[in-house]
């Protein structure tokens, strides 16, 4: 059976896209944001995952607003980055699992979630940087994809108590997966920022600060918040939080706190990263053995 | 249940519910067009031609034409659509947030760094 060794939660910025490119790591600016991943790197080491399941959003890549859905699964073999319109560089190529992308897919319907399935899907910044971030210097992707885009264009979004069940859905999909793989859940995006409005520039750290002890601990607390409370305390675009709300949801063993970072600003937001390890509960493991 | 997105008291913030939707439909899908660079360059060279052949408003023209990001907003653009635009026209989002928000490009960003205190 797959196990999911845990999460790893990531903002998604542009402009990291243009740093990264043009190796601006150790730069004043951009050093307390990648000075957050070698902690990261050294955890997925060890966790040595085979597949990302990864919660993003898509700003207009792969989607438009001709046919926007709520919830899509990719089922690709392959996924490509392309041009978004203001010139970040592409990432290579990124394999797809469709054997894990038809399963969860499978499971997820027979739960009611009523998926939109991809079988071809472009994957926007949402999910190249946050996977540029984890497994930087090139080559071949280490581990096979699995993205899962959430409507965070066009409202109604759905809700952040249907994004956790969204999450835990996927979660034990994962687990009843008849494939000896290691499942590694990211969520990307975030935190507290606000692009659009008079309000533009609105950040709230303690409030991201809160998530970010909630997202350990106390998910539920996150999938709690009404749409409208997420936006007023985390600004117009601060709703991406509900990847990372998601993510937590897959993880269904107990769950603790590998590392964390957070630094504002990254261009208009609040940069945030965490690393969650997942344990299967001690019953699970008794089973399992 | 309606959505309430538009039924809301956050201030200096339009959430793009259907209403939006709608009404930035032309606006929206040219600024989507611009994913390819051809696209964005037959609009850099006959921008009235370009934002006409996509039908967009007589509002929506002139706040192309003002690059007016909050005019744009009202007009029905979408902020993650409006940014590709923004890129055409050269605007990072720190010019586009001193933009809506009166502010100079440096004072913008001194409020963003002082956030972090």
């Amino acid at each position: 059976m797959a196990t999911i060794t845990g999460a790893i939660m990531s903002s998604h910025v542009p402009s990291i896209g243009g740093a990264i490119a043009k190796g601006l790591q150790q730069d004043p600016y951009w050093k307390p944001f990648f000075d957050g991943f070698p902690p990261a790197h050294a955890w997925l080491a060890k966790a040595k995952p085979d597949v990302a399941v990864v919660f993003y959003n898509d700003h207009g890549l792969n989607f438009f607003l001709d046919k926007l859905p709520t919830f899509a699964v990719g089922a690709a073999p392959e996924y490509r980055n392309a041009d978004e319109g203001w010139g970040i560089p592409t990432v290579r190529p990124f394999n797809g699992d469709p054997a894990l992308s038809w399963h969860l897919i499978d499971s997820l319907v027979a739960d009611e979630f009523d998926i939109t399935m991809c079988q071809e899907m472009l994957v926007d910044h949402a999910l190249t940087l946050p996977m540029a971030l984890l497994w930087p210097g090139g080559g071949e992707w280490p581990v096979r994809i699995v993205p899962i885009a959430m409507n965070h264009v066009q409202y109604p979004l759905p809700s952040p108590r249907r994004s956790y069940h969204l999450g835990q859905a996927v979660g034990r999909a994962i687990e009843a997966w008849d494939e000896d793989a290691r499942v590694v859940v990211l969520g990307t995006g975030g935190l507290s920022h606000q692009l659009d409005g008079p309000r533009a520039g609105f950040i709230n750290k303690a409030f991201d600060l809160m998530c970010m002890d909630a997202i350990v601990d106390d998910p539920g607390r996150l999938a709690r918040l009404s749409m409208l409370e997420l936006v007023r305390e985390a600004g117009a675009q601060g709703t991406e939080l509900m990847t990372w709300v998601a993510a937590r949801g897959a993880l269904t063993g107990s769950v603790s706190k590998i590392h964390s970072n957070y630094h504002i600003p990254i261009s208009n937001t609040a940069a945030a990263l965490m690393v969650l390890e997942n344990r299967a509960p001690p019953a699970a493991r008794v089973l399992a053995a | 249940m309606t959505s309430d997105a538009g039924k809301h008291d956050i201030p200096g913030t339009t959430l793009f519910d259907g209403a939006q939707a709608r009404k930035g439909y032309a606006l929206n899908k040219m600024c989507y067009s611009f994913n390819s660079a051809a696209n964005r360059e037959a609009f850099v060279r006959d921008e009235d031609a370009y934002c006409a052949r996509y039908g967009l408003t007589e509002a929506q023209r002139a706040a192309v034409r003002g690059r007016n990001v909050l005019e744009l907003i009202a007009a029905g653009g979408n902020i993650y659509y409006l940014a590709k635009l923004a890129g055409i026209l050269h605007l990072d989002v720190q010019d586009i947030g001193a933009q809506q928000t009166g502010m100079s490009k440096d004072d913008f960003k001194a409020m963003l760094v002082a956030a972090g205190r």
